[in-house]
């Protein structure tokens, strides 16, 4: 962990922290230097306990034991405002902006400057002034927040740290919400501040973002740091090995589709917002019995709305979707029980908002949706026996852990939720699956596994359709693949023909690809 | 910035609202010192007078009864995260519905057929109370909170029209109905004993007590064991999630309010049915509004209602004590006593759960956030 001709202070020196929550340690012994002036990496599946770590240099949770240096001197924090006073700033992988107000009121938050607004608002262009030239963070001073894409929104975050002052700047997944593009100006704002003598922590599980931008990076595991690294001195497959503490199969050996009868037909489909917003515009594909159909594009372009209105969960204005051979207008539509019970499941992007009810027990999880149907009970009443019998195999089945039925949802991290969603939404197996997002904020281990179990569903005869921002996961399970601009499709493309590149064009609306 | 610490299950439950009594009857007891009494004679006078006199328990649980079906109108609204503020008109047009179907019926039918209707009568009219801020709420998007304030004061005005009109007792000056006729009358539970030949001291306790159990357990097996109490807490907690689900949300959050006003109508059994013996002018006097402290208190559980329910029967009696008690201590005092428990109980229910965190914390009983 010892690094030469870096500067002789490190901006943060952790040793032997140690945190616990009841029986499960948090942290274990954790020792971590981070140089000042680098872009420091720290990777870890969910719950290997590197949220933990931030929040205790955060200030927001205190330590067992162990000892804290920012810049040298032993610190001991008690909440977040000591952690501010030092300099370190944090952006939290869910923002906390007011939405119903603009840049310029959320940047000025807590710097008011006085009664009255004005030299506050002053002080603040000012800075955001700065800021823009100095790091090139250009950002609308009178723009709703609401009104703005996440990567924007973000940018306000980071602009809400630095401007407090904060030398080291923490990020917790900070591109876990962000398209390449956001992604990609993301990093050079965060080379900006390097280059201005910032420290940056990043916390993520995306390796290609670790080998891409960090100088070193720290490896963590079931609560320990397993390894430190230079960047320049390691590779992804050396990462995901420490990580997991196995060899992991990055890419998927997918196998050729046998694509049968068509399953799904969407045809002319218009969708407008409330507020008369174009949502999907002209919208015509199939997908056939034993296909996975991939829906590429940058976040806000029509995906979701796509995926909630076949799930039923939206109206439409216009065109037809043809569910299992039923023809479903705008003015015979179809709620969401009806499709569920058409054996059409729909593992949703958003598995906090949409998928779970987060307390609830895993049980109560395991039969959302279907809690209608006559295997859980009689008439009025639910027969919660059956229920945990259920939930149980299901979690055994498809390696939830821990297995314990009668654990609220929460409790679970990341990827087990989503195995948990998973796991209810194929067990009926369905003959069509729509899904959203299926590994986002999901450990690799979990990735595997899940890709496997969409990739099993498919040989079985499932007709997928799968939406990802991911576009490595498009790539390597999808049969075919249609990219989506501005509610419009770009075009479909079968996969053999499809590369990065050429997505990437499409995505970002610039050349149409003739259907395929 | 500190988050708050999650308490476990059993202090949340417990040890809180214990913490809430203990400050309130700590304050009361200043305010009795202040007027020159003994706060510790004052609180056995108030047991006593709640539990121990003969009668006392009898007026205890009448009251009480009045207290678990409020609450428990709260407590069903609170599981779809509702908030039904509108006990109070909804019990009060519950007693319209008893009190019609009891004056119509009981000239020409039997007790045992007059009760069951005009319960039915007092659920079904309370139903409809709450059934409409429901369905505006959950289709108009109006806010439950505002509409049924709003409906507790239409109920009153209907009320008042009435018994100053149409109800009126026929050469009466006082907004009251005539008196119900003996097959419409609730059994009273010392007449059922003294018939037993236990001998048991005068009360307005009547067989509502009965009913009320019996909706608190209906209320727990709504709620925990069947499918529409199943969706009820799944549009509470997560209504996005709900409607993923193809649960149909406006209509479990009319189901449920309409549930909610029914409980609350009940309270009309005790009152119109069991004491009063007709519908007089604001027989609900404020139990509707208490309801919302007990399903606080009680944290929308049956058991929590129950003992809830009891402390706060046990207060108005054992108030009502102290009244007759003490030259020093007047009907003002018991109300201002009262009063502080439903703040410290009620309105403050969650004042010291951080502060009990952190003790918990520190003597290792709980091992904070996961």
């Amino acid at each position: 962990m010892q690094h030469e001709n870096t500067s002789p202070v490190p901006a943060i020196e952790l040793v032997d922290i140690c945190k616990s929550f009841g029986p499960v340690r948090a942290n274990r012994d954790v020792s971590l230097r981070v140089e000042a002036g680098t872009i420091h990496g720290i990777v870890g599946e969910n719950g290997a306990g590197k949220s933990t770590l931030m929040n205790i240099l955060y200030g927001l949770y205190r330590a067992d034991s162990g000892e804290m240096q920012v810049a040298g001197e032993p610190v001991s924090l008690r909440s977040s405002a000591d952690a501010l006073s030092l300099g370190i700033g944090m952006v939290h992988q869910h923002f906390m902006l007011i939405s119903n107000m603009t840049v310029l009121e959320n940047v000025m938050l807590g710097s008011e400057g006085g009664p009255l607004l004005r030299t506050g608002k002053q002080e603040t262009l000012k800075t955001l002034k700065q800021l823009a030239d100095d790091y090139g963070m250009q950002v609308d001073p009178d723009a709703l927040i609401a009104d703005l894409p996440v990567g924007i929104r973000q940018r306000v975050e980071i602009i809400k740290a630095i401007k407090g002052g904060a030398r080291i700047l923490i990020l917790d997944e900070p591109t876990g919400v962000l398209t390449p593009g956001e992604a990609d100006s993301l990093f050079e704002v965060l080379r900006a501040l390097q280059a201005n003598g910032a420290t940056v922590l990043l916390i993520t599980h995306k390796l290609d973002e670790i080998m891409a931008i960090t100088d070193a990076v720290s490896v963590m595991r079931n609560g320990e740091v397993v390894g430190h690294r230079r960047t320049a001195d390691t590779s992804p497959a050396e990462l995901a090995r420490l990580m997991v503490g196995r060899d992991v199969l990055l890419s998927v050996d997918r196998g050729r589709a046998q694509p049968g009868e068509v399953l799904l037909e969407v045809s002319g489909l218009h969708c407008t917002s409330s507020r008369g917003r174009k949502l999907l515009n002209d919208i015509s594909f199939n997908i056939r019995s034993g296909e996975i159909f991939g829906v590429a594009g940058v976040s806000g372009n029509g995906q979701t709305e796509l995926l909630e209105v076949i799930a039923g969960m939206r109206r439409f204005d216009s065109g037809t979707l043809g569910l299992l051979g039923e023809t479903v207008t705008p003015d015979n539509l179809r709620t969401p029980a009806e499709i569920r019970d058409m054996k059409i499941a729909h593992i949703p992007e958003d598995r906090h908002q949409f998928g779970l009810i987060l307390s609830f027990d895993a049980k109560g999880n395991a039969i959302l949706g279907y809690h209608r149907s006559p295997l859980y009970g009689e008439g009025w009443f639910l027969d919660e026996a059956a229920i945990q019998v259920h939930c149980g195999r299901l979690m055994s089945e498809h390696d939830v852990r821990p297995g314990n039925p009668a654990l609220p949802a929460r409790n679970f991290s990341g990827g087990n939720q989503q195995k948990l969603i998973i796991a209810r939404e194929t067990d009926t197996k369905p003959k069509i699956l729509i899904v959203g997002q299926p590994t986002r904020g999901v450990d690799v281990g979990a990735i595997e596994f899940i890709h496997k179990e969409l990739l099993a569903l498919r040989d079985a005869g499932c007709a997928i359709l799968l939406v990802s921002a991911e576009l490595d996961e498009i790539l390597g399970l999808s049969d075919r693949i249609m990219v989506m601009n501005d509610g419009r499709q770009m075009g479909i493309l079968d996969s053999a023909n499809a590369g990065r590149d050429k997505l990437g064009a499409m995505m970002a609306g610039i050349e149409e690809a003739g259907s395929a | 910035m500190t988050p708050p610490h999650a308490l476990p299950r059993w202090a949340d439950v417990f040890v809180l609202p214990m913490i809430n009594i203990v400050v309130a009857l700590m304050v009361c007891g200043l305010i009795v010192l202040a007027l020159g009494e003994n706060p510790f004679v004052a609180i056995v006078v108030m047991l006593k007078g709640a539990f121990v006199y003969p009668g006392s328990l009898g007026y205890t649980l009448y009251y009480t009864t009045n207290f678990i079906f409020t609450g428990l109108a709260v407590a069903v609204a609170s599981h779809a995260m509702m908030f039904n503020i509108g006990g109070e008109g909804q019990a009060y047009i519950g007693g319209l519905g008893a009190g019609l179907a009891a004056l119509w019926l009981a000239p020409m039918l039997p007790l045992v057929l007059v009760i069951p209707i005009a319960i039915l009568a007092a659920a079904l009219f309370g139903a409809v109370w709450g059934l409409i801020p429901g369905y505006l709420q959950a289709y108009r998007g109006s806010q439950i909170v505002i509409t049924t304030i709003m409906f507790n004061f239409i109920a009153s005005a209907i009320m008042v029209w009435l018994l100053a009109g149409a109800l009126m007792q026929p050469g009466q000056q006082s907004p009251q109905t005539p008196q119900l006729a003996v097959s419409g009358q609730m059994p009273k539970v010392h007449d059922l004993l003294n018939g037993l030949s236990l001998n048991v001291a005068s009360s307005p306790l009547n067989l509502s007590f009965l009913l009320a159990l019996a909706a608190l357990a209906g209320f727990w097996f709504l709620i925990w064991k069947t499918r529409i109490g199943y969706e009820i807490r799944a549009v509470g907690q997560n209504p996005k999630a709900a409607h993923y689900a193809g649960i149909n949300v406006p209509m479990v959050i009319v189901f449920a309010l309409a549930v909610s006003g029914a409980c609350a109508g009940l309270m009309a059994t005790n009152e119109v049915l069991g004491v009063q013996h007709r519908v007089v002018l604001n027989f609900t006097s404020g139990y509707g509004f208490a309801g919302i402290a007990i399903a606080l208190m009680g944290r929308n559980h049956p058991i929590g209602i129950f003992f809830a329910s009891l402390l706060f029967g046990a207060l108005y009696q054992g108030g009502a004590e102290l009244d007759f008690e003490f030259q020093s201590i007047t009907r003002e005092i018991v109300l201002l006593i009262q009063g502080l428990i439903v703040l410290f109980s009620g309105a403050l229910a969650y004042m010291f759960a951080n502060p009990l965190a952190r003790l918990l914390l520190r003597l290792k009983l709980i091992g904070g956030e996961a």
